[in-house]
């Protein structure tokens, strides 16, 4: 794609967006006066602030361009990522967790924890988190970069410091308040601002209906756009589960129905949602116990809904691409400059015209794979009249026989927003971007300053002085963040084996929190070593798995090939699975070996059976979590209905 | 704490439909989209988004504003 040229009121928005976010943060700063405020928002915030909030820190720009990518790879059956690996889980978090965060006064995930079991414990899931976020934020800093310098040829330096400085100045006024309130004006920032670019897609397509027919037949020969190396039922990317019940080798995801139920939607997804201070930190920031359990039932809403932003673009392109005369295709990844013009030299300068050479030399000249029917058209075309450079550079772009998925949502906006929207559309990129980082920070600072400086380091010093941490460590983590950043820019693969090893690491948490909660008779040890072994587990399952096509190395098979899966998807949920187990099986065998340190009383509020239920009689029907939560789960299985 | 989002969020939100349906009456051709003048209908819809989040911050009401 050619960098697209901003006018001048594109910037004016960008610009204004800047000047808000930043301007919430200096409104917010004379309310910072302890570290409670800093990093826990002493527990202040209406519901439904921190519901957008919730949804906002998980909605960054990484999980927008990947949801799209995946809608393009995979159709409809992304939604699982949704329907399937996220409302059940809000909702068991909101009725069936949410009072012992909030309820037991901890200030973090991991600090609950150490309350239910003891230091170490709450060590392990606080070190791994807190590198994580700081990963994870560099992870995306270095693809937003990336992607303004592709999109809009701005300085990768520039892009990277300049917006982790506007984060970084709004999170440091105004801590994690600021970090919310700025995250519910980014989510409707990135709702109002992709909207129209997914209207226009889908109304130049003609509709949901004629989208559909175009990706029935898209399903049945995949081939001919180099989409997929096989064929699949006409259904494969309009259908969520009837593909999934073929198993496996019937869906362009290659998953089957328990792959997708117990291990994205049972493991992945309740690790994820249920215990990711990330998101939870979000509820604990509410102002009372119903605020907090409403907090993810809130967020549980627009999630339901998302598919039709993230995901629609995604199948939206793969129709356009599929006809000729919308001039669209999704992009191919990017070829230098220097490339085009040597495969265009070779069109031009084979004479007489010889397809099976040029079609060779061609595909050498830019380092990937070509449709042949594709050049031989352009070769024919260009013997009967000749074409300019430029035409042959078209006619070459659209015979690259690969895909840049990454950049699907892009260049549906280059290609449906006029100046003004695109402004539009482009801050709402940005605003997914900070909602994402400044949820990352604001985890990390707190687990820092709480869980590790204050737990292990230095304790029993003055509130002030935790603050003044919180603050400082604020400005440390977007400095790790920005040479995370550029570490991942300079070692790819090191990046993919640091965040396999986040999935090594999530994996089995669940059990962890499961069994502490809803079981008294859990002991510190089998909890620790259940975590510890749930970890070592899953990695040792990567060691002998690996997914069909992958060849043995950082993608997993490294110890030996034993296991081979149809896709890396399916490797995954089955690690998950896997994991999981192990942790949960250790848990209650070394919890049944070993004695109980902590007492009934000391555990109240703590685990279910010795905690007062809460009674909501005195709360309105339409607040009550439990009857919101049900009404929704319905709601959710009738959306599974719909697209089934 | 004392600042109500619903303020930023609309006054933003009216500022950029102002200027997007101003931007889009001036430079109609440019605008044109699929046969609309997006960038004018676009901007009328962030203005009235705007507008009902400037008056729920002025009511002050504890409903959620429609989101």
């Amino acid at each position: 794609m050619q960098p697209i040229h901003l006018a001048w009121v594109d910037y004016t928005i960008l610009i204004a967006y800047v000047a808000f976010v930043v301007g919430i943060g200096w409104a917010l700063a004379r309310y910072m006066k302890t570290s409670s405020d800093f990093l826990t928002s002493a527990r202040s915030i209406p519901t439904w602030v921190t519901g957008l909030a919730f949804i906002s820190a998980n909605l960054g720009a990484l999980e927008l361009v990947g949801m799209a990518a995946s809608g393009a790879k995979y159709g409809i059956a992304t939604a699982h990522f949704y329907w399937v690996g996220a409302i059940p889980a809000m909702i068991f978090l909101a009725v069936f967790m949410m009072p012992f965060y909030y309820g037991s006064k901890a200030r973090s995930v991991p600090e609950y924890l150490q309350m239910r079991f003891n230091k170490p414990v709450m060590g392990l899931n606080a070190v791994g988190f807190a590198v994580m976020t700081v990963f994870a934020s560099g992870i995306s800093m270095n693809a937003l970069a990336k992607l303004l310098n592709q999109l809009l040829g701005w300085n990768y330096h520039f892009a990277l410091f300049v917006c982790s400085g506007v984060v970084l100045i709004y999170v440091l006024k105004g801590g994690l308040t600021s970090a919310i309130y700025t995250e519910v004006l980014q989510f409707f920032m990135i709702v109002l601002g992709f909207a129209p670019v997914v209207y226009l897609a889908l109304k130049d397509v003609g509709g949901w209906s004629a989208m559909t027919d175009k990706l029935h037949a898209v399903a049945q020969n995949p081939m001919a756009l180099d989409l997929n190396t096989k064929s699949f039922a006409p259904d494969a990317w309009t259908s969520a589960w009837k593909p999934l019940l073929g198993g496996s080798s019937a869906n362009p995801m290659g998953v089957d129905v328990f792959a997708i139920v117990f291990g994205l939607g049972f493991v992945l997804s309740f690790g994820y949602w249920c215990t990711n201070f990330l998101v939870v930190q979000r509820a604990m920031a509410a102002k009372n116990m119903t605020a907090a359990r409403n907090t993810p039932i809130v967020a549980a809403i627009p999630k339901m809904l998302f598919p039709a932003l993230v995901i629609l673009p995604g199948m939206l392109a793969v129709a356009l691409t599929a006809m000729p005369d919308k001039d669209y295709r999704i992009p191919p990844p990017i070829i230098a400059p220097a490339n085009y013009a040597k495969a265009v030299d070779v069109i031009k300068n084979t004479n007489p015209p010889n397809p099976a050479a040029e079609i060779k030399d061609v595909s050498d000249a830019l380092g990937q794979k070509v449709n042949a029917d594709k050049i031989t058209a352009l070769i024919t075309a260009n013997a009967a009249t000749k074409l300019s450079d430029d035409q042959i550079k078209e006619g070459i772009y659209n015979a690259v026989a690969a895909y840049d998925y990454d950049s699907v949502i892009f260049s549906l906006v280059k290609k449906y927003c006029p100046a003004g929207l695109l402004g539009l559309a482009l801050t709402a990129l940005l605003a997914s971007f900070m909602s994402g980082m400044a949820g990352n920070v604001t985890a990390f600072n707190t687990v820092w300053t709480y869980n590790l400086y204050q737990a292990f380091f230095v304790p029993n010093k003055s509130d002030e002085h935790y603050f003044w941490m919180g603050k400082f460590i604020t400005v440390v983590g977007i400095g790790l963040s920005i040479g995370c950043a550029y570490f991942a820019r300079q070692y790819n693969n090191a990046m993919d084996i640091i965040q396999l090893v986040f999935g090594f690491v999530n994996a089995p948490v669940f059990a962890t929190f499961l069994f502490g909660m809803f079981w008294k008779r859990t002991t510190s040890i089998g909890a620790f070593f259940g975590l510890l072994g749930g970890i070592l587990s899953s990695t040792l399952f990567h060691a002998f798995t690996f997914a069909h096509g992958n060849l043995p190395g950082v993608k997993g098979g490294y110890l030996g090939m034993k296991i081979e899966f149809p896709s890396e998807m399916a490797q995954n949920f089955w690690l998950a699975a896997f994991a999981f187990t192990v942790c949960f099986v250790l848990t209650l065998v070394i919890s049944l070996a070993t004695s109980r340190t902590k007492s009934d009383e000391q555990l109240k509020g703590l685990v279910y059976s010795l905690t007062p239920k809460i009674v909501d009689h005195n709360v309105p029907v339409w607040q009550r979590p439990a009857v919101v939560g049900t009404v929704l789960l319905a709601a959710c299985v009738i959306l599974n209905f719909i697209f089934w | 704490m004392g600042l109500d989002i619903r303020w930023p969020i609309g006054l933003m939100f009216t500022l950029i439909g102002v200027l997007l349906i101003g931007f889009g009456a001036v430079n109609s051709a440019d605008s044109q989209r699929l046969g609309m003048n997006i960038n004018l209908i676009w901007g009328v819809v962030l203005l009235i988004f705007g507008v009902l989040m400037l008056l729920g911050a002025s009511h002050g009401s504890k409903t959620p504003p429609p989101a």
